[in-house]
């Protein structure tokens, strides 16, 4: 349990070596808080800011988008690749790796199958919640044939890990016209339920694809009865909500809620309300490393706390 | 001459949506359905067309119809035998909505 900083020399060359592709969010527990730590920063210096980074708690990976062909990332497995070897070039791997959603384009078997090849690569415990891109087969078997079995085909379930409670949430599902996400009564008596009991010293961390919070409502981007889900939480001291969905990183702190979203290692979108709609944003190919990337969390134990990093592969 | 070419653009929209005999299309462009709102009578197959570079579905409140996800040119035909009003959404993007209606042949 060593808080001796993970960002050495050796690693910041690493980094430097990844001319393209997308990266992810670091996630260090930290004094009950988890922050993200941008990566990209890191590398860059301010070593005061990292040498409290804590132990790799888990890797968040979100918006692989297997099967997305456009311009604006004609090679989204090279990215993803890209991300895998970023990750496993962590001088201390974390021992986990949550995905928000929308693993496949179209919810196609070969792209569920070329993502699944992709993954195995990370060799290490992987956590999913299925995205709307994954629930789009008008069957809505593909994601659960593959990834059902935690929560027994519901698409919520629980999981301790390193003394952190994790709730993998769905809010893809059943959308109302004009909605945002939604949990559903069923899926929220379940959750007061798994948090009942539970020490409110406990750090949670809730994952989901679509933001638990309105990031902006016209497009979507938000879940109708986050609300009542938050309620729950509200009374643990260290509260880490991650999700994906609209690919670039907003954070919100409320009380001792930290809201994260993740960027995508696929393509990037507009900012809220930025032209017709949440379609892929094409930049030059010189600025698109900058705009993917993975989430990676750290746990610190003695004060324990969170803390995060997103990482671009720019 | 400006309606001429009105005339043109929306004749060579509706050739290049594939439109084949006896179907109504309704195209998807730009995060909406159009049109949104549509009256056909009983009997009628309607196509849905993704002209976007985003995909998007077609799924019924009533889980009367759904489409698998459609990418770019993809499109989706249902037949309406049923008189009533359907209400349908795209599930990716539960902002765009759209209804049929459609009519007894009496």
């Amino acid at each position: 349990m060593t808080n001796k900083v993970s960002f050495d020399p050796a690693r910041r060359g690493a980094l430097k070596c990844l001319a393209f592709g997308g990266a992810g969010t670091l996630f260090t527990l930290s004094a009950g808080i988890l922050t993200p730590i941008d990566l990209a920063l890191a590398r860059n210096g301010d070593p005061d800011k990292t040498a409290n980074a804590g132990v790799p708690l888990f890797v968040q990976i979100s918006d692989t988008h297997i099967g997305f062909n456009k311009d604006a990332n004609p090679d989204v497995i090279g990215t993803l690749t890209r991300t895998i070897a970023l990750v496993n070039a962590m001088p201390k791997k974390p021992g986990l790796v949550i995905h928000t959603g929308d693993i496949t384009h179209l919810s196609k078997p070969a792209e569920f199958d070329t993502a699944a090849l992709l993954l195995a690569q990370l060799n290490t415990e992987l956590h999913t919640t299925p995205g709307e891109h994954d629930v789009a087969d008008a069957s809505v078997t593909e994601y659960f044939s593959r990834y059902g079995k935690p929560s027994q085909d519901r698409g919520y379930y629980s999981f301790d890990h390193s003394g952190v409670h994790f709730v993998s949430l769905i809010n893809v599902l059943n959308f109302k016209p004009n909605g945002l996400g939604n949990l559903g009564a069923e899926q929220l008596e379940w959750l007061e339920k798994d948090l009942r009991g539970r020490s409110a010293s406990t750090p949670i961390v809730v994952f989901a694809h679509m933001p638990l919070w309105t990031v902006y409502a016209p497009w979507g981007w938000g879940t109708g009865d986050a609300d009542q889900a938050m309620s729950y939480l509200q009374r643990f001291g260290s509260v880490t909500v991650l999700n994906g969905h609209i690919h670039q990183i907003v954070q919100k702190v409320e009380g001792n809620i930290t809201f994260h979203t993740a960027r995508s290692t696929a393509y990037p979108q507009p900012n809220p309300g930025q032209g017709p709609g949440p379609g892929p944003l094409k930049v030059d190919a010189g600025d698109l490393p900058k705009m993917l990337g993975v989430s990676n969390v750290t746990l610190k134990r003695h004060p324990a706390g969170i803390s995060l990093a997103d990482t671009t592969l720019a | 001459m400006k309606i001429k070419a009105l005339f043109l653009t929306s004749v060579l929209l509706a050739t290049s949506l594939g439109a084949r005999a006896g179907e109504t299309v309704i195209s998807i462009h730009e995060f909406m359905f159009s049109p949104t709102a549509m009256t056909v009578p009983a009997g009628t197959t309607v196509r849905w067309k993704n002209l976007d570079g985003e995909p998007h579905t077609v799924r019924s409140l009533d889980a009367t119809f759904k489409s698998d996800a459609l990418d770019q040119n993809d499109s989706f035909a249902f037949k309406f035998d049923k008189p009533g009003t359907y209400r349908y959404v795209c599930s990716i993007h539960p902002q765009m909505v759209g209804t049929i209606v459609v009519k007894g042949t009496n």
